[in-house]
């Protein structure tokens, strides 16, 4: 469905993309992930026929995106990380307005806006103008209209950049009714956690690089190799920190006020018996959870696997 | 859900980016006030001449405006026109296309279906049809004239086509600046900066190059059947303007036969105003087609058409560090 290959793009000095590569299957969800500047929105905007590729091939369905951009459009839903919208628009004369960009009759249109807007939760927004929406209304909104022409792949760059907890929820949750449809998605993000739940496959990028791709589990378990413990106690919390140290797999302890932080390399199987050990000795276990992995330990796991490969 | 679309989408007559300026333009009170303004100043100009004009009379007729008087009123409003759609053309269409830039739509309105000319002509067209709202709301404002006499209702027409063209001129200027430059004070300046060439720096190279042609020009013993200086003048739009109203102004431009007017000007002025600008008209606008998407060069076919050929990105799609990250460390 998408082929990349030894795409690059530079701008003045910086080296956007460096010669990346990737393949997504039809109907695949796929994460692409990268902290700010690592040329996911550069990919994403080549995909979307907004940019130009130095050298390297990108194709959507078969076409490729400097030579059939046309056909390539007709084929994408596209909603960049930051856009805007016309204000003086109301709501359905917004998604009227880009139906009709893409050729779609008027009379087809006032059947499937109501299902877009339903599917988008703003069915009860439909005479709204679009500058009193909310930041996460207008962001679905948009997902909405990039879907008005049926794409078969939809380019998400940041979907739920700037939203709160609960309008990340509900992208979250439109994102797994549009997997469920059959769509193919590429969705980014610079949040690992926000993706793991949605997407089949994933890419991590780096300075234009791909560091990694493959299986969400494949990487989830590569990144378990190094996991942060938080250990909170009663009481006697130096005393338990100082008797870690001494454990396995332990290659660092911290003691604040927030309570100990463990470096812990082992598998599920030692967490359960460190958690096992420490119940053990009678110390009076508040909690005891393993942190979020976030993107920097996603980077430092992977580039540490690169090098040992 | 379906989500199944057919073909066929829009009006014969009005594209959706069309459609959607004029609805959008409609909706701003800033649109209005444009227009109150602008019939305003054009209003007061012409109550302004016939008092000044009706005072200065009076003690010569008895208050008397006569035809002579309105025809030079005629002159009067249309040029103070042209100077105001001068002024007005550039606000509205500098900023179109890097407006949406800046507001963040335009990447959005590219990877839809609408051409890069549909987008452009449809931008320039709702600017001018809103400047031709304005023109258009100054009808009454003639009407004064036609109320003295002294005018044909024809002059008047082409005045107007004139204007149509000037706005075009100048809109596509603007459109194609709004496309090159990315922020729209930058491209407004720009724009500015070419009509205050084409109406100022016109004019002033003219009068000089004409009292240089000049001295020159009668010194000789047999002189040119014309002078070329004329040209200067057939690219000024106040020149070309006059040239309507009255067409013996082509000749004086020329100097044809020294002076003496019995010989045909080379080109009416209007008609080489006309003539050099349509051709600046389909510069601006080819440029301003071109550059609002990005122009794919010709590049080396690439064997990469089946998809499993060779080390295909297939390859790359184990989980694996990236070959360009081994060498990193």
């Amino acid at each position: 469905m998408i082929e990349i290959k030894d795409l690059s793009k530079r701008y003045g000095n910086f080296q956007a993309l460096d010669g990346i590569s990737m393949t997504i299957d039809a109907g695949t969800v796929f994460g692409f992930v990268g902290p700010n500047g690592a040329g996911k929105s550069t990919t994403m905007s080549i995909l979307a026929t907004l940019l130009l590729p130095d050298s390297g091939i990108a194709k959507v369905s078969g076409f490729d995106v400097t030579k059939h951009p046309k056909e390539v459009r007709r084929r994408i839903g596209y909603m960049p990380d930051f856009f805007g919208v016309y204000d003086r628009f109301k709501t359905d004369e917004y998604l009227h307005f880009y139906g009709a960009s893409y050729g779609i009759a008027r009379s087809e249109r006032e059947k499937l806006i109501p299902q877009l807007l339903e599917l988008v939760n703003l069915s009860d927004k439909k005479e709204a103008y679009v500058d009193g929406l909310s930041r996460g209304m207008k962001q679905r909104l948009c997902l909405a209209r990039s879907l008005v022409h049926d794409p078969e792949v939809l380019i998400l760059d940041e979907p739920a950049s700037g939203l709160d907890p609960r309008a990340r929820i509900e992208m979250r949750e439109i994102l797994k009714e549009l997997k469920r449809m059959g769509k193919t998605i590429i969705i980014s993000s610079h949040i690992l956690p926000e993706l793991a739940e949605m997407v089949d496959q994933i890419g991590v990028i780096e300075h234009g690089r791909m560091v990694a791709q493959g299986k969400v589990s494949d990487i989830q378990s590569r990144l378990r190799v190094n996991r942060v413990l938080h250990i909170r106690t009663l009481a006697r919390q130096e005393e338990l920190a100082a008797k870690l140290r001494d454990e396995a797999h332990v290659s660092r302890v911290l003691s604040d006020a927030n309570g100990i932080q463990v470096h812990f390399s082992g598998q599920d199987v030692e967490q359960m018996q460190l958690l096992r050990r420490v119940l053990d000795w009678e110390y009076e276990v508040v909690s005891f959870n393993e942190a979020q992995t976030n993107l920097e330990d996603v980077f430092l796991e992977i580039t540490k696997g690169g090098a040992a490969t | 859900m379906s989500l199944k679309n057919k073909a066929g989408g829009g009006s014969l007559w009005i594209n959706p980016v069309l459609d959607k300026e004029f609805r959008l333009r409609m909706r701003t009170p800033r649109s209005f006030v444009a227009l109150l303004i602008y019939v305003m100043v054009l209003g007061l100009l012409a109550i302004g001449f016939i008092y000044v004009t009706t005072g200065l009379q009076d003690q010569q007729s008895g208050g008397r405006f006569d035809p002579s008087v309105s025809r030079v009123l005629f002159y009067v409003l249309s040029i103070a026109q042209l100077v105001l759609i001068a002024f007005m053309t550039p606000a509205l269409t500098a900023g179109v296309i890097s407006g949406e830039r800046e507001k963040q739509t335009l990447n959005i309105l590219l990877t839809t279906q609408q051409s890069s000319s549909a987008i452009v002509l449809s931008k320039l067209f709702s600017s001018l049809a809103f400047m031709v709202l304005i023109v258009l709301a100054t009808l009454p404002v003639y009407s004064i004239v036609f109320l003295y006499g002294g005018i044909s209702p024809s002059q008047l027409a082409l005045v107007f086509l004139f204007y149509l063209f000037t706005m075009l001129l100048l809109g596509a200027l603007g459109i194609m600046c709004s496309t090159i430059f990315k922020r729209t004070i930058i491209s407004v300046i720009m724009t500015y900066g070419m009509t205050m060439f084409i109406f100022a720096a016109t004019g002033v190279a003219y009068l000089l190059m004409l009292a240089i042609v000049q001295q020159s020009y009668y010194s000789g013993t047999v002189p040119p059947k014309y002078s070329w200086v004329g040209f200067i003048l057939g690219l000024n739009p106040v020149g070309a303007l006059v040239s309507i109203f009255e067409p013996g102004i082509s000749k004086q431009a020329f100097l044809v036969n020294s002076g003496n007017l019995q010989g045909k000007a080379p080109i009416a002025l209007w008609l080489q105003f006309l003539l050099v600008y349509s051709v600046v008209i389909v510069g601006a606008l080819w440029v301003a087609i071109r550059r609002i998407r990005p122009v794919r060069r010709k590049r080396r076919e690439d064997d990469f058409d089946a998809p499993n050929n060779g080390a295909s990105a297939g390859e790359v799609a184990e989980m694996k560090p990236a070959e360009g990250m081994k060498n990193d460390k």
